[in-house]
Parts: structure tokens; C-alpha cells; sequence
């Protein structure tokens, strides 16, 4: 399933803030792509503008070869963008099941018709759903929570919750927005598996924005590095740890 | 109710309903005229609660879609004839649906408390324009509409508009009223379009609320514009508060609590205001997922 | 040419008035994110404190004149101030951290409580009572124009008023204060700022201009009644969001701007029973076209 994404030339201004400028990004096949870079350097609004939260100023974005500038986010979903967010958003008043539930109905069969005449090809509809979510669930080790309310549960499972119901929708490209949040060394390393697991089992692109330089230099193939809405640097681990623009920017913080 | 015998559930409702309706003329009148009110409060308080229960979005214009209902479907009865009352039930319906989707479209896009303001003033502005319209009456509304709702219309209406909200709110589609309720920006990530979801809730809630003025026209047997303003919808609103936003159960039963127990309490009829506004207050204070709700773990159901 | 300024001159005053109730919805929204929808419920209480105080004040100072009359304003303003910050104090505060809905149905309940409340027979009764002259009525004769006494009154204590509110929000502490929080309540609770006295103190502000306001709009109509902060409310808060919401001088602005449209189309008949309607038409539309009004900077959302 291969994938491309194109970023040309994207320019995003607020006013007399310039958020993002001039930033070329590619993420194809299956590529596993980090975006990094100090506080405030934009990482998440490049996020945005990919999943059509903001549109960009300047420059187009192209999506398997289609433009895709001004597409919302309910669009992109249908093309195959998933994401997930920095600050977990799942939905509060509904359970586990439900969460990924509400992201399989993307590619359903069935619809409000169906929902109102209840008729036979309803509830077989229903039932392929309820089998898909499972499925998921069991696979990502949540299914005995599948009744409980998604907010209940700790934070690691709630962001594989997260990831899970991103891959719900079927994407073609999946976008991580800072998944190592708030998570212990331990979960972590669970993190870093997961990602890898989805990575080979769905065969998707994945891109991912991380403070975390364990989880990032650990699983990405390839870096970019953003600094002031601007790239860089872009290229292996290897390179990108080296590169002295790099370390330039990020003098004064600290990792581990 | 769960999906499976949901179906069973409306049919047997509706052949309840045809069978106590059959005996109404039975009943004291006055009972009678509480019950249909009863099953008018229902439709209204379930309708509503689709928009602003189930979907979250704070509407407090609904006594304008009623008016729509209610004005259209009196008036086509006033030309026709009573015969044609289920047509005219269908027609409010759906000219009420209509209004649903003029005043849904564009305000859709606010948020919360805009939203509510909006919606405040096309139920005024619907009122006003009746109250100016010569066609339906003017300032006086309408007279002499034909007494035809019985029981059967009235709560076979309410079966229906139950089964409606709650089988849509059920299914894999429905989940996304409450995905669109809970956080938008997530909802739009999985592919929900949270303003096709808030129009669709608008336009369906709107439908019921029209057909509810039409059964309240055709039984009240006038239509007064007054009657229809902000203090109605508010009326409503509380139903739904009360019953607890998105809870169809609680919903029912705050419906049925609200309109009779005004009956009772007639000699109270000056504090109505004043006890409703304070459980308002009360409410938001203290208990505000509803008084009729049982806390539920999750929204698994209805 | 006489006419339109003399339609001029009685829309400023009406604006006037609009203006200083417009400046309190403003005001809220600007700290706390929410409409208060019981302000102009204020406003009316602001009208009878001066309607009970006028018979009492005329046992001391003498009745009908500039100084029982500013006497009389003023007290009207610290009784509404106090009555402004036990509403936010008993029924708002409590759900600060609550969804905005919350606050907004709460906001609903108490202008319901109020209006009900002050309906009854054993409070104030529904039916409309005389205003009593606070001044003394003259017409002024100012080159082939009659400007009352009345609108030059209002015409001055909101220029004055104005002024003070300016002065207050950009030269105190406190006015900074609620500037900050407008802008940014977290980190204006990190800088030291107690969020909770400053808040009340906004609230404490619109009131005592909402009563101001009251007593003028008082002076101009037949009688007051426990409604009749609905319609000037209503128009009061289109001229908040036409002006942009959270903006003061947009606020301003906006109930001038409103006043004198209202003033000049008063004379058309046809428009009169929609009057209503034309209110919400117009904030209705610019809720939809540009919500952030005249004067006002669209919020974008972070997600």
C-alpha cells in the first residue's frame, strides 16, 4: 500500500505571525518519518495543516497525487489521514468499543435508513462492525475493557486507544502528534513497539512529532528537524544528531 | 430496548396506543386533554433532546419549529378538510424540517453560546412573522382549527419519534452525534463531518417539533403566535435538562413530570416562573446531568 | 436637514444608553467567555432602586433636581454593583470550570428568577408604574433644534462615564487586571492576579453602568416594569457583538451606532412591528458573517 505525501512550499501566517514558512516535507511508501524541533518551532501546526485544521497561506499539499490544500479533515480522513493529538481526544461519554465503533462507521455499508428500518442487512451490518472492532481490540490487548468508559482508562491505554481507533478508519498514513506524552520510561518502550507493530502489520506511513529523542532516534527512519517554522535539517538519525544547525537549535533544552 | 426488539417495541406501542384511543371517549375530558398534552411534551422534550442532548448543541429556538408545524398544518386543514388531518401532520412536519434546515445551515457553524443566541432569535423571528402574517391570522392566529388529535395520533407520534431518535442515536451512525457532542476536532479526524451531523440532528428534531405544534393545534384548536415565543422553548429546554441531556428515558419521564404536575400545583400557577427558574439554577448547580437519570457508566444505550 | 439632526441628537441619546448596558455584556464576555444573559434583568433593577430612592431622597436633598438626581444614580449604581457580584458570586462562580453550557443555561435561569420574581404581586407586581422626574424637564432651544433635558443629562454622564471606564481600564491596576485575564486567564493567575476579585469587580463595573443606563432608559419611557430590560438588553447586546464582543470601545460604538439606526428607522411604520425581528435580523447576521464585529479579532482555535 503505498503512500505519498507532498508538503511544497506551505506558508502559514496568523496575522503578523508566521507560524510555518516555506516548508518542503515528504513522507511516501512506508516510510517512518519524525518531526522534531524545540518548543514552539511548529511541529504541531505542520500537524494541522496536513489534517486540515488550518489551511495554509501558501503552497500546496498534494496527497497521492491529489491536491488536497483546502480539504478538511472529515475529507482527508476518507482519503486515508489519520491522526492522533497531543492532548488525548477521546470521547468521553462513550466506552471503549464505542470510540473505535464511531471511527469503523468511516467505510460502513449501511446508513440512516438502514439505522431507521432496522431491517436484516442492518443488523448483518452491525454485526461485520461489532466483529471489526473486536478484532482491533483483541489485537491491541484492550478487548476486556471494551464496556468501559474511554476516559477511564490509564493514560498508556488510553493513548493506544487512540492509535487504535486511528487505525479504525483504514488509513494510508497515520500522524502520531507527540505520543510519548506524559508516559514513563516503561511505557515508552511499549510505545515504540506499538508504533513499530502498526507500522509492519498495516504496512502505512507513519509521521511522527516527538520531543522524546529516545522514541524518536529509537524508530524513525528518516528526521526533519523544524526550528521557527522553518526545516533545518532532514536525514537519518545518524546525520540529524550530528548536524550542528541541529544542535544549535536545541541548545539550552534537554533530553534524555 | 435494545436493537433487536426495537421494532416490536414501536408496533406494540402503536397498537396500544389505536386501542386506548379507541376507548377515549371513555375518559374524562379533562384527563384526556392532560394525557394528549402529555404525548404533545414528549415528542417535543425527545425531538429537542436529539439536538441538544444527543448531538450537544444548544438550540433555543424550537417553539419557532413548532409554530412552523403548527401554523402550516392548521392552515391546511382550515382550507381542506379534517379528513386530511395525517396529511397535515406530515406537511407541519416537514415544513417545520424545512425551517430546520434554513435557520440549521448557516448557524450551525457557531459555537455554543452563539449557537444559542441564534437560535433565540429565529425562534422570535418565526414568531414575529407570524404575528405580522394576515395569512395566518395576525396577531390573533388561527380559530376554529377542527379538534381532531386523539390519544392514538398523539402517542403514536411520540412511539415514533422515540423509536426514530433512538434507533438513529444507536446505531454505528449514531455514535457520531455523540463523537460530534464530545470533541468535534476528533470527530472531524475520523471522518465525522460534525456540521452534516448537527444539520441532520436539526432537521430531524425540527420535523417532530413541527408535527408536535401541528397535534397541539388540532387540539388546543387555536393558534396564537404569543404562545410560541422564547418562554416556550425555554419550557422545553428544562424538559430536556431536567431528564438529563442525551438520556431518552430520563427525557420521557421529565416530559410527563413537567406537564402534569403544573395541574396539580394550579393554584401555584404564579410561581410557575419562579420554581422553574430555580430549577434551572438548581440543576446547573448541583445535579446537572438530570434528575431522572440513573448514572450510567458509559452511553452505551439510550 | 433640522430633521436629520434632530433625529441626530435623540439617537445619540438612546445610543448612549444602549452603550453603557452594551459595555457591560462586553465586559463579562471579555473576562469570563460568557454571555450574561440576566444583565439587562440589571438594568431594570437598576430603574426601580431609583424609582424607591427618589421619594426617600426627597426628604433630603430637594426632589427634582441635578443633585437628587446624581444622588439618586449613583446609589441606584452601588445597589446594582452588589447585586451584579452576588449573582456571579452565588450562581456563576461556581461553575467556573464547568462547560460554557452550563454557565449559559444558569445565566438563562437567573434573568428568568429575576423577571418572574419581580412579577409577583408581593415584589414588584406586573404592571407598569410612573418613573418620577429625577430633573426638571426643559426643553433647550439650540439653533432651531429641542435637545430635553433629559438626553443632554444622558449625553453628559455617559461622556463622563466613558471616560471614567476608560481611565479605570487602562491606568489601574485593576483595569490592567481584567485586560490580562481577557487575554490570557492562566498566566494572568501565574502573574499574581486574583482572578476571583477581579471578576467580581467586572461584574460590580457593568452593573453600576447597567443601572446607570437604567434609570436614563427609565426617564425616556412611559413607566417601568419588571420587562423592560428585554428589548433594550436585546439591542444592547447587538451593539456589544456588532462592535466585537470583548471590545470596549467596539461596545461603545455599537449601541451608539445601534441607537441612532433604531432613532431614524423609529419614523418608518412598516418597520415598527417588526421591530423585534429587526433586532435579531441584524445580530443574527452579523453572528454569521462576521462574528467577531466591527472592531473585533477573530479567536483561532488550538487544537
Amino acid at each position: 500500500m503505498s503512500v505519498s505525501l507532498l508538503l511544497d512550499s506551505i506558508t502559514l501566517r496568523f496575522g503578523g505571525l508566521t507560524a510555518v514558512s516555506a516548508l518542503n516535507l515528504s513522507v511516501s511508501g512506508e516510510d517512518l518519518l519524525g518531526l522534531i524541533g524545540p518548543n514552539g518551532a511548529g511541529k504541531t501546526t505542520v500537524f494541522n495543516l496536513i489534517t486540515g485544521v488550518y489551511t495554509p497561506t501558501e503552497g500546496t499539499i498534494t496527497f497521492n497525487g491529489r491536491p488536497t490544500t483546502r480539504f478538511k479533515a472529515p475529507q482527508l480522513a476518507r482519503l486515508g489521514i489519520a491522526r492522533t493529538f497531543q492532548n488525548i481526544r477521546l470521547f468521553g461519554s462513550l466506552s471503549v468499543f464505542d470510540n473505535v465503533r464511531a471511527a469503523v462507521q468511516l467505510h460502513r455499508s449501511h446508513g440512516i435508513r438502514d439505522a431507521l428500518s432496522r431491517g436484516k442487512s442492518f443488523h448483518e451490518s452491525e454485526k461485520v462492525v461489532a466483529d471489526q472492532v473486536m478484532e482491533m481490540l483483541e489485537l491491541f490487548r484492550l478487548a476486556r475493557l471494551r464496556d468501559e468508559p474511554a476516559t477511564s482508562l490509564p493514560y498508556g491505554e488510553q493513548r493506544r486507544l487512540e492509535i487504535v481507533r486511528a487505525l479504525a478508519t483504514q488509513p494510508k498514513l497515520l500522524l502520531l502528534d507527540e505520543p510519548a506524552a506524559g508516559m514513563n520510561p516503561t511505557e515508552k518502550v511499549e510505545l515504540m513497539k506499538l508504533i513499530q507493530f502498526v507500522k509492519d502489520k498495516y504496512k502505512i506511513a507513519v509521521l511522527l512529532v516527538e520531543h522524546d529523542m529516545q522514541v524518536v532516534m529509537g524508530i524513525c527512519q528518516r528526521i526533519a528537524v523544524l526550528d521557527h517554522g522553518i526545516k533545518i535539517a532532514e536525514g537519518t538519525p545518524t546525520e540529524v544528531r550530528a548536524d550542528p544547525k541541529v544542535i544549535d537549535a536545541y541548545l539550552g533544552h534537554e533530553h534524555s | 430496548m435494545n436493537a433487536r426488539n426495537s421494532k416490536k417495541w414501536l408496533l406494540a406501542a402503536l397498537g396500544a396506543a389505536l386501542v386506548i384511543s379507541y376507548f377515549s371517549a371513555q375518559f374524562n375530558r379533562y384527563y384526556l386533554g392532560v394525557a394528549i398534552d402529555v404525548g404533545i411534551n414528549i415528542i417535543l422534550a425527545v425531538s429537542l433532546n436529539l439536538i441538544n442532548g444527543h448531538t450537544g448543541q444548544f438550540s433555543l429556538g424550537h417553539a419557532g419549529f413548532m409554530a412552523v408545524g403548527g401554523f402550516t398544518a392548521a392552515k391546511f386543514t382550515l382550507l381542506t378538510a379534517p379528513a386530511f388531518f395525517p396529511l397535515s401532520l406530515l406537511i407541519g412536519g416537514l415544513m417545520a424540517a424545512l425551517a430546520g434546515l434554513l435557520v440549521g445551515v448557516p448557524s450551525l457553524r457557531l459555537r455554543g453560546d452563539y449557537l444559542a443566541i441564534v437560535t433565540l432569535g429565529f425562534g422570535e423571528i418565526i414568531r414575529v412573522i407570524f404575528q405580522n402574517s394576515q395569512a395566518f391570522g395576525a396577531a390573533t392566529g388561527l380559530t376554529g382549527i377542527p379538534d381532531l388529535t386523539t390519544l392514538f395520533w398523539t402517542f403514536g407520534t411520540a412511539a415514533i419519534t422515540v423509536y426514530v431518535v433512538t434507533s438513529l442515536v444507536n446505531s454505528t451512525y449514531g455514535r457520531g452525534f455523540i463523537c460530534v457532542r464530545d470533541d468535534e476536532v476528533a470527530a472531524a479526524a475520523i471522518g465525522i463531518s460534525p456540521t452534516r451531523y448537527k444539520v441532520t440532528a436539526f432537521v430531524v428534531g425540527a420535523f417532530f417539533a413541527g408535527v408536535a405544534g401541528a397535534l397541539y393545534a388540532h387540539h388546543k384548536t387555536v393558534m396564537q403566535p404569543d404562545g410560541f415565543n422564547f418562554i416556550r422553548s425555554i419550557d422545553i429546554v428544562v424538559m430536556v435538562i431536567l431528564g438529563g441531556m442525551g438520556r431518552t428515558t430520563g427525557v420521557i419521564i421529565a416530559a410527563v413530570v413537567l406537564t402534569v404536575l403544573p395541574e396539580f400545583l394550579r393554584e401555584f400557577a404564579s410561581y410557575r416562573m419562579i420554581l422553574y427558574s430555580l430549577l434551572i439554577i438548581g440543576l446547573m448547580l448541583a445535579r446537572p446531568e438530570g434528575l431522572f437519570t440513573i448514572r450510567k457508566r458509559t452511553n452505551a444505550g439510550a | 436637514m433640522d430633521w436629520f439632526l434632530q433625529q441626530l441628537i435623540n439617537g445619540l441619546a438612546l445610543g448612549s444608553i444602549y452603550a453603557l448596558i452594551a459595555l457591560g455584556y462586553t465586559m463579562v464576555y471579555g473576562v469570563l467567555r460568557f454571555i450574561n444573559f440576566a444583565h439587562s434583568d440589571v438594568m431594570m433593577l437598576g430603574a426601580f432602586a431609583a424609582y424607591f430612592l427618589a421619594p426617600v431622597l426627597a426628604h433630603v436633598l430637594a426632589s427634582e433636581s441635578y443633585l437628587s438626581a446624581l444622588a439618586i444614580i449613583v446609589l441606584a449604581a452601588a445597589i446594582c454593583a452588589i447585586i451584579g457580584m452576588l449573582i456571579e458570586f452565588l450562581a456563576y462562580r461556581p461553575l467556573r470550570r464547568r462547560p460554557k453550557l452550563a454557565v449559559l443555561i444558569t445565566a438563562i435561569g437567573v434573568s428568568l428568577l429575576i423577571e418572574s420574581a419581580c412579577q409577583h404581586q408581593a415584589i414588584f407586581g406586573a404592571a407598569t408604574r410612573p418613573f418620577p422626574k429625577l430633573i426638571p424637564q426643559r426643553d433647550y432651544q439650540l439653533a432651531g433644534l429641542s435637545v430635553n433635558s433629559n438626553d443632554i443629562g444622558v449625553l453628559i454622564v455617559t461622556a463622563f462615564l466613558l471616560a471614567l471606564l476608560w481611565w479605570i481600564v487602562q491606568r489601574t491596576k485593576m483595569g490592567i487586571a481584567m485586560r490580562a485575564i481577557s487575554f490570557n486567564e492562566p498566566a494572568a493567575a501565574l502573574m499574581g492576579i486574583n482572578i476571583n476579585r477581579i471578576i467580581s469587580f467586572t461584574f460590580g463595573l457593568g452593573s453600576a453602568l447597567a443601572a446607570v443606563a437604567g434609570v436614563f432608559y427609565a426617564m425616556r419611557a412611559p413607566g417601568i416594569e419588571p420587562l423592560m430590560g428585554i428589548q433594550p438588553g436585546l439591542r444592547a447586546f447587538t451593539a456589544a457583538v456588532v462592535g466585537g464582543i470583548g471590545n470596549l470601545p467596539g461596545a461603545a460604538l455599537g449601541g451608539v451606532l445601534i441607537g441612532v439606526l433604531e432613532t431614524f428607522a423609529g419614523g418608518i411604520p412598516i418597520l415598527s412591528n417588526y421591530r423585534d425581528g429587526i433586532a435579531f435580523s441584524i445580530l443574527i447576521l452579523i453572528l454569521l458573517f462576521k462574528p467577531s464585529g466591527l472592531l473585533g479579532k477573530t479567536e483561532v482555535e488550538k487544537v
